[in-house]
Formats: structure tokens, sequence, C-alpha cells
């Protein structure tokens, strides 16, 4: 029987394909000093896809393809959508990265371009053969992406941890998949769903949980999963690094949360625990080993670490006190919009720093603010965003996020108290960079010259990154629609 | 008005981030225009407030209703809304808030200090008071926070940046630090740590109030209406929502042993910053209490009200043992606060009409007063660039119209009869003596005479820096010195100050009149209690 398929909410992912393919042919034709325009089709590219994500956001249909396997519903666009602007905001941030520092273009889109296609079909996935493709297509071109300074030792250290650690983990993750299966015969999520039910305390099941867990733990670095990304984070291009810690950390997030919630709820008593577990030490090893640290990529990377804490805080309270789950996933989505726009002008911050300051030690970002006042603002905005102080977006994130714990359980009262002191230890090092690039004296020459400010495109990317930090912050119901998806998810399928 | 009604206070609120948008987009070399614009700013805000004021219906209206109330859905999502209004506990806040922004904005014409940059200070400035006007105002608990919270980043900056860059040996760390850096990051994790535990407490009532007849709900009228109907009387919830809330305004006020960020933080700060945190950022905390924590928790609140009167009783004896200890006289003047909040909470802390009464009149008080003092040590260390109070002496002689004002602000402050402070400290005793029925006695009564002892050793310390500052022959070292005496902008932002101590000294009603029966109403409300019997001849005939 041929299947029915609607190219309409086909179409992201078709214009992406397109995109790619353009993006290689245009490669092949284009001397070298032409190269960039593969940059600017790729960012064209990204931008032309979200117009059919308002097509069909406006329609509101859900439409659901491959005897249920691919679903466009409001919960796929709004991912779609979340995965699509930060990919945009990425290009951006490269465009002028990878072309002045002469590494190749064309793959590096075509990668680029590769992993953000996948990242589209994972948010679609209700099976676990699709959802398993989507997240491995995230992952394993930016294996390569994360070598891209091949001149540099970090940079191949950084590709070689990641390559092996993820392929281990795919490995561990795909074991777990084929327990499930092997147990229930089936792959789609809702059929999971209604075998599993009445299987809680059947062995077979938990270690299968639990090693998709430790699967989904690596792909989002939680703690104890999380060594890698310090590492590779510092060595790769500084675009893939915001496009790691945002994107396919996103992707992994929702991957590990939509298979528990819509395949495994019978088996919440194995799952929430871990949760409650990943989100704790997250928070409390990501922040406290944040503190320590020197070089401000590393710090991001830490800090991310502790911020996905933050964000499987709601679910893992509102499953371990067995509450309603719905609204926190509302919870964990509207934070992951939220850390998506303020981590990537984060990182938007470091390669404008990084190009006045020739380094990213923080002790020499001192008196940054004094030469470029307006980069003073920008970190400003987006590191105490991070911290989470009003009225920039952070807050309401972090107000969601408490929202979401308070159930009357002494776990997630626990965990509650937990994310309140990770709060304010989290402070502590964000305030650190701010107090370097605005209270300290400077203790180097800055960089003068064209070359020492931010190109363009990236000024394009600080710009979209702080007017929506802005925005969300003073009127976070802009943010809010994010929560209806997610009880789309709930009751729509 | 029509118009007034609607925007009297957001313009109240926001006319001063107004200012720092068009400060934005001044040149920073045009000095002038940037001081201009932000008095503008700042002086059109007051001004607002003002119109508030004339407008305001003084005729007692019960508790928990407001005037020029807006309420507009913000976050619908969650049922958050940009609620204003003010009430006769609000007002006086609101004006001492604008008021001193303004005077604020005339003393810096002159004096800046290093690193000079006076577009961001002024910018900082102007955010900073829309956050402290925001806060007297809110009637819903996100937009409460939220204004709470914003007034950090611009102090954050004002002490980092401006502050006092002498090095400072920090146990547990290698190298010394610079004190403004050491005082803005502790600010900053003391308050945000308080907050982050008095937003919990928030989302708690939020929850709580699901099954009342208002739905989940922010809105702190509703929630007072509520707490007033016995709502919120599971004791373990109770509990833990006002330790919650308690730790967020304690941290603030600060309350000892919550206390310590504050000596670091008004030493280090620049004056502005000194004055702006004692005049009115403290009073946020204070604020919190008898706007958010006693109405809606009364029960709770009456369980807590020993424990608070201890601290505060302790506060107001270790300030000012503290301030005996002190070399440094903007320490001496940091440390004083922590005794005179001591007043204001034991007043809180009473329950009483009286009480609250006196905490507000002492709250608006200890604002004119110590942000007298602190411009005058601003002012004083500008001149002998340094504050150490051994060095200092023979003020008087040397600035005769400088140790004059000094003079009379320390008496305003250690609570002469006739000036603003006697009556915050005086009622509160007074109202320690009667707390609200059920209160224990031994411990209020105690209280009061420990407070008693504190007034005198307040009057001791007072007396002790007028003598080592102000009295006996200049040391050698100044003999070559030329001493600008006040010049005409410190004038004009004192001034005002002092003719306000006088008037609110010698006529209390002033005050009186515009809070007593918002708190009558409000302590009829949350304790059931009627009118002590001697409210009507202290207050009503004071």
């Amino acid at each position: 029987m041929p299947y029915e398929i609607d190219y309409l909410a086909l179409a992201p992912e078709i214009i992406v394909v397109v995109t790619l393919l353009g993006v290689l042919a245009l490669d092949l034709v284009l001397d070298r000093p032409q190269k960039y325009w593969t940059a600017t089709l790729a960012v064209a590219g990204s931008a032309l896809a979200l117009l059919p994500l308002a097509v069909l956001a406006v329609n509101g249909d859900t439409i659901s393809m491959f005897d249920g396997s691919y679903v466009v519903d409001e919960f796929a666009l709004v991912l779609k959508g979340l995965f699509l602007v930060s990919a945009y905001i990425v290009f951006l941030m490269s465009h002028h990265y990878i072309e002045s520092e002469r590494y190749y273009q064309g793959e590096y889109y075509f990668l680029l371009l590769t992993t953000v296609l996948g990242s589209l079909v994972m948010a679609s996935a209700r099976d676990l053969i699709v959802l398993f493709i989507g997240l491995e297509m995230v992952t394993a071109p930016l294996f390569m992406l994360a070598g891209w300074r091949k001149g540099d030792v970090k940079s191949n250290e950084a590709s070689m941890k990641y390559f092996i650690l993820g392929v281990l983990s795919t490995a561990i993750l795909l074991y777990g998949m084929s327990l499930v299966f092997g147990l229930t015969g089936e792959v789609g999520f809702a059929e999971i769903a209604a075998a599993t039910e009445g299987m809680s305390g059947e062995p077979a099941l938990i270690v299968a949980i639990l090693f998709m867990m430790v699967g989904f733990g690596f792909k989002v670095s939680a703690v104890p999963f999380h060594f890698w990304a310090p590492d590779t984070y510092e060595g790769a291009p500084t675009p893939i690094a915001a496009y790691l810690s945002v994107n396919s950390k996103a992707a992994g997030f929702v991957a590990m949360l939509i298979v528990m919630y819509q395949a495994l709820p019978a088996a919440s008593d194995v799952w929430a625990p871990a949760l409650w577990l990943l989100a704790a030490l997250s928070m409390t090893i990501g922040n406290l080993s944040a503190l320590r640290q020197t070089n401000i990529v590393r710090l991001l990377a830490y800090s991310s670490i502790a911020q996905a804490g933050f964000m499987l805080v709601p679910f893992a309270a509102a499953a371990v006190a067995g509450a309603d789950l719905e609204s926190a996933f509302g919870a964990t989505l509207i934070y992951l919009v939220i850390y998506a726009v303020m981590n990537l002008g984060a990182f938007a911050v470091v390669i404008a720093g990084a190009r006045k300051t020739r380094s990213g030690e923080i002790s020499q970002w001192a008196g940054l603010a004094r030469v470029d006042p307006m980069l003073g603002v920008l970190t400003l905005a987006f590191f105490f965003s991070l911290a989470g102080i009003p009225p920039l977006a952070g807050w309401f994130a972090k107000f969601e996020m408490f929202r979401s714990v308070m159930i009357a359980d002494p776990a997630t009262i626990a965990l509650a108290v937990i994310a309140a002191i990770n709060a304010v230890i989290a402070l502590y090092y964000y305030a650190r960079v701010i107090r370097s690039v605005w209270l300290d004296d400077p203790v180097g020459e800055f960089a003068e010259g064209v070359e020492a400010e931010p190109a363009g495109s990236l000024r394009l990317a600080l710009g979209v990154a702080v007017v929506l930090t802005l925005a969300i912050g003073i009127y976070p119901s802009i943010a809010a629609f994010v929560r209806d998806a997610a009880q789309v998810l709930a009751t729509g399928s | 008005m029509e118009w007034l009604e609607t925007w009297g206070l957001t313009a109240t609120v926001f006319l001063p981030v107004v200012g720092a948008l068009i400060l934005g987009f001044i040149n920073r070399d045009n000095e002038n225009a940037l001081k201009w614009t932000a008095l503008a700013a700042t002086l059109l805000a007051f001004l607002a407030s003002v119109a508030v004021v004339v407008a305001f219906d003084f005729g007692g209206t019960p508790y928990n209703t407001y005037q020029f109330e807006v309420n507009e859905t913000w976050i619908g999502a969650i049922n958050a809304n940009y609620h204003v209004g003010v009430d006769g506990i609000s007002l006086p806040l609101l004006v001492l808030s604008t008021f001193v922004m303004v005077l604020a904005v005339i003393y810096s014409w002159n004096h800046w200090e290093e690193p000079k940059n006076p577009k961001a200070f002024l910018i900082l400035m102007m955010i900073l008071a829309t956050g402290m006007n925001g806060t007297f105002v809110a009637l819903d608990l996100v937009l409460f926070f939220i204004f709470f919270e914003i007034v950090l980043l611009p102090m954050y900056f004002m002490i980092g940046i401006w502050g006092d860059k002498t090095p400072r040996k920090i146990p547990g760390f290698s190298k010394p630090f610079e004190t403004r850096l050491y005082a803005a990051i502790k600010f900053f994790l003391f308050t945000l740590f308080g907050s982050a535990f008095m937003l919990l407490g928030f989302l708690a009532l939020y929850f709580e109030s699901a099954d009342s007849q208002f739905g989940n709900t922010f809105d702190i009228t509703q929630l007072t209406q509520l707490g007033s109907e016995g709502f919120f009387t599971n004791p373990t919830f109770a509990f833990l929502v006002f330790g919650a809330m308690f730790l967020g305004f304690a941290v603030k006020v600060p309350m000892w042993p919550l206390h310590t960020w504050l000596p670091d933080a008004h030493t280090a700060a620049p004056t502005v910053g000194s004055v702006l945190l004692a005049a009115i950022l403290l009073k946020l905390g204070s604020y919190g209490f008898i706007r958010i924590s006693l109405p809606i928790l009364p029960e709770e609140a009456v369980t807590w009200a020993p424990f608070i009167a201890i601290l505060a009783v302790i506060g107001i004896i270790y300030g000012s043992l503290a301030c005996l200890a002190q070399t440094d006289m903007k320490r001496l003047i940091a440390f004083s606060s922590v005794g005179h909040m001591g007043f204001v909470m034991l007043g809180i802390a009473t329950m009483t009409d009286i009480g609250i009464n006196a905490s507000i009149i002492g709250m608006v008080a200890h604002g004119l007063i110590t942000g007298l003092l602190f411009f005058l040590a601003g002012s004083m260390s500008h001149r002998y660039h340094t504050r150490e109070m051994a060095r200092l002496g023979g003020n008087i002689k040397l600035m005769p119209v400088m140790g004059g004002i000094l003079a009379f602000t320390a008496m305003a402050s250690l609570g002469l009869p006739g000036l603003a402070g006697f009556w915050g400290e005086f009622m509160s005793l007074v109202a320690a003596y009667n707390p609200l029925d059920g209160l224990s006695l031994g411990v209020f009564r105690t209280g009061m005479v420990l407070g008693a002892v504190g007034t005198v050793l307040t009057a001791g310390y007072m007396l002790w820096m007028l003598q080592r500052v102000n009295l006996g022959d200049p040391s050698a070292e100044w003999d070559d010195h030329e001493f600008h005496d006040v010049d005409r902008f410190e004038l004009t932002a004192w001034v005002p100050l002092i003719v306000l101590i006088v008037v609110i000294g010698f006529y209390p009603k002033v005050i009186f009149d515009t809070t007593t029966d918002a708190v009558t109403s409000l302590v009829e409300l949350a304790f059931g209690t009627e009118t002590t019997a001697s409210v009507g001849t202290l207050v009503k005939g004071g």
C-alpha cells in the first residue's frame, strides 16, 4: 500500500535537503574566494525552511504519516522551529569564523545541515527506529565537525573523545532499544506503551531503560556521563561548541523525554528516580566544576551541564511525585527554548570577545567593556540571563522550573532546594565573567582594526539573540505557547 | 483626573527607565545633557508620585483596597498580571524613593567617583529607580519579584565599578581582593540566596491557592483575602512558606545574622550607591514583611513574631556594639543601619498598629537620616581622602557648615525627640510593651528593655563619632589643606532632607495620617484585633 505523503508537512525537511545538496554542488563550482556563498546559502535555506513551519502552525492540524511513525503536530513544530532558528544563528556565527580561518567551507555547511536535518526528523519521530536515525544523523556529522580545526591538537582530541564516547553511547542506546523491541515486539511509542503496561519489575525492561538512559545521558552530557563535553567544547570550533551545547543537547533531551513519556509511562518507577539523580548530580557537579574554570568555553561547557540538570528538574520531580507530567514537559520545553537563545548568544559573545582579546581565558577579558561597551552590554545580557536575573529571559525559565517542582513530596522539595542553592552558585561564576569584563582593569593589549571587530553576520546573530532574550524576559507570554505545544503531545497522540 | 488614575503609577515606575533609554543615545562626553536628562526623568517620576499623593483619597478605606490600581494581563499562562496600586502603607515609601532619587542625581552633579563615566552611572541609577519604585507599587507576586530582583544588577555594578579600591585580605583566598569586588559579589549572592527561596515561597502560595475561589493566583490582594479567611493554615505549609519568604526579606532588611553583606556593601559603595542602599533598598525587605508576609500568612506571622523580635533586638544591640568598634566613619554609619532596621523589625514583630506605624515612620526616617549621613560621609571622604575617624577631628572648625549638618544628622539618628528618628524608635518600644494579644509578654518586654538599652548605645556611638570627627583640633596633617565647605549642589541635595527630618520630627502626623488607617485596618483584617486603647492618643494626637 503506497503511503500518503503530505509534502507540505515535509517541506522543512525537503528544503533542508535541497539546501545541503545545493551547498555541495556550489562548493564544487566555486573558486576558493567565493566559497562563502555556501554559507549564505545555508543561512538562506534555514530561514526559508521556517516558512512552511509557519504555514503548518497556522493550520494547526496534526498530520500523521507512515503508520504513525512520523508525526507533525504542534509539539514537533515548536521543536523544529527551535532547531531551525538556532541553526540559523549558528550559521551566522560560523560565516566569518570558518572563512577567516581558512577551513573547508562547503563540507562544513553540508555536514552542519545534515545534523539539522537529523534534528528535524527526530522532532517528528514517533517510533524507535525513526528516532534513532534522526538522533544519529544529529550526532555523526558532529564527530567530524568537532575536529574541524585540523591544525590544532586540541581539536583533534575533541573530535576523538567525542567520537569514541559517542559511538559507545550509541551502542548502549541501541542495545537498550533492541531490548525493548525484544520484549514488546513493537517499535511505535504508542504500541510500546500499551505492551509494557503491567510489565514493571520485569528485569529486562529495567535493564533496557537504564541502558537507554545511559545513552541519552551521554548525548545531553548529564553527570556522570559528561566527561567528554568540556574537552570537546574547548577544542571544537566555537560555533560547533555552540551547536553541541544547544541543538544536539536539545535533540538528545527531547528524545529521552519523549521515549520515557510516550513509550514507557508504565515504567516510570524505574526511570523517575534515575532522572532525579541525573538532575541533582548534573546541577551540583556541573556548577561546582564551573566554579574552577578559567577558560570561558570550558566554563560554558560546565554551565551547560548544570543547565541540563535544571532542565531535567521539572520532569524528574513530576515523575518521582507521580504528578501530572504534562506541565512538567511544558516547563522543560520552555526552559529549552529560552536556554537555546541565551546560550547561543553567550557563544556568539565568546567568538566576538575572542577576536578582541585573542584569548579564551577569562582573566584576559578584563576591561573588555572599556574598549567595547556594546560587547560588554551583550556579555552582561547573556550571562546574567543564564544566571536567571530578571528582566532577562532566563528568569522565566528558572521560574517555570521552580513552578513545576512545587509538589508536596519530600523528594521534589529536596530537588527544589538543591536547585535553589545551585541557582546561587551559578550566579557566582556567571558574575565572574561579568566582573572581568566590566570591573577589572585590563591586563593586556586588545586587538584593533577590522579583524578585531565582529563581522556583520555575527552582529546579526548577536542582535537576534539579544532581542529574543529581552523580549521573552519582559513579556514571557510569547514563550508560553510552547506549553500548549507540550499539551498537544499529551492529548493529541 | 482620568489619566492620573490609570497612568500615574506606571509613569512613576517607568519614567526613569525611559530616561535610561534616552541616556543611552546621548554621547558619553556630553556630560551636561546626560545630567539634565537624568534629572528630568527622576524629577518627572517624583512629580508623578506627588500628583498621586495630591489625588490620593486619605479617607480610611478598608485594608486591601488600593488606589490608582491598574490590572492588566501580563503572563496569561500563569495568571500573572501587571497589577499595581498604592495604599497608605506604600505611598510614603514610594514618595521617599522618588524623592531621594532626585536628590541623588543632584548630588551626583559634581561628585563623580573614579572611573567617572557619568553616562553609565546615571543609566544604572535610572534602572535602580525603576526597580525600587516598582517594588513599592507591585500587587502581583511575580511582578514584585521582578522589581525586587531588578535592583540587584545596577547596585552590583555601582559597587563593583565605582566602589572602594583598597585591597583587602579575604580568609580562604591567597590573593587580596579589591574591596569593591568582594563587596559587590557578596551583596549579590546574599540577596539572590534569599530571593531564590522567596520565589519558592511565592510559588507555593500560587499552588496552594488552586482550590480557592480565585484559582491559582499570584495576586497580592486575592492572596490577602484568602489569608484573612484562613485559607493558608496548614501548619507545615505555612511554616515553610513563611520561612522561605522570611529568608528573602530578612536578607534585604537585613536582620541579624544575615546582615554581614551590609557593612561591606555600604562601605565599599560609592556615595550615591550607599545613600540609595540605605535610604531605599533596605526598605524593600521590611516592606515585603508588611505587604506580603503579614496579611497573607497572619497566623504563621504570629507564630514567628517572638523569633523575629528576638533577632531584631539582637540586631539592635549587636549593631550598636559593632558601631562602637569601628574606626571607619562610613562603616560605622553602615552598622548603625543594622541597629535602626532592628527597631523597624521590632515594630513589625509586635503585630500591632502602633508597632507597624512605628516601623513605617522608622523606615521613612531612617531613609532620610541615614541617607543624609552617607551623603555627608561621602563628601567628607571626598575632601579628606580618608574615612579614618582617628585622622579626622576638628571638622567643624575646618568646615563649619558641613560639621553643623553632621551634628544635626547625628542627633536625628540617635533619636533626639523633635527630629524624625525619634518616632520610630520610641513607638517601637511602646508597641513592644503591649504586643498583639497572645504574644509572649516576657519576650517582648525584655525586648523593649534591651531596645531601650540600644537607644542609649546608639546615642553613645553617635556622640562618640561626633566627638572624634567634629570636635577637637584638626590634626596637623591638614594644616596646608584648603577645605571647601559645602557647595551648592550638596546644599540643594541636603536641605530638603534636613527640612523633612525636622518636619516629620515635629509633626509626624504627615506620615501617620497616611499610614494609620491602612495599618489599623491591616491589623484588624489579619489579626482581628480592635485598635488598642493608646493608639488614638498616640497616633492621632501625636
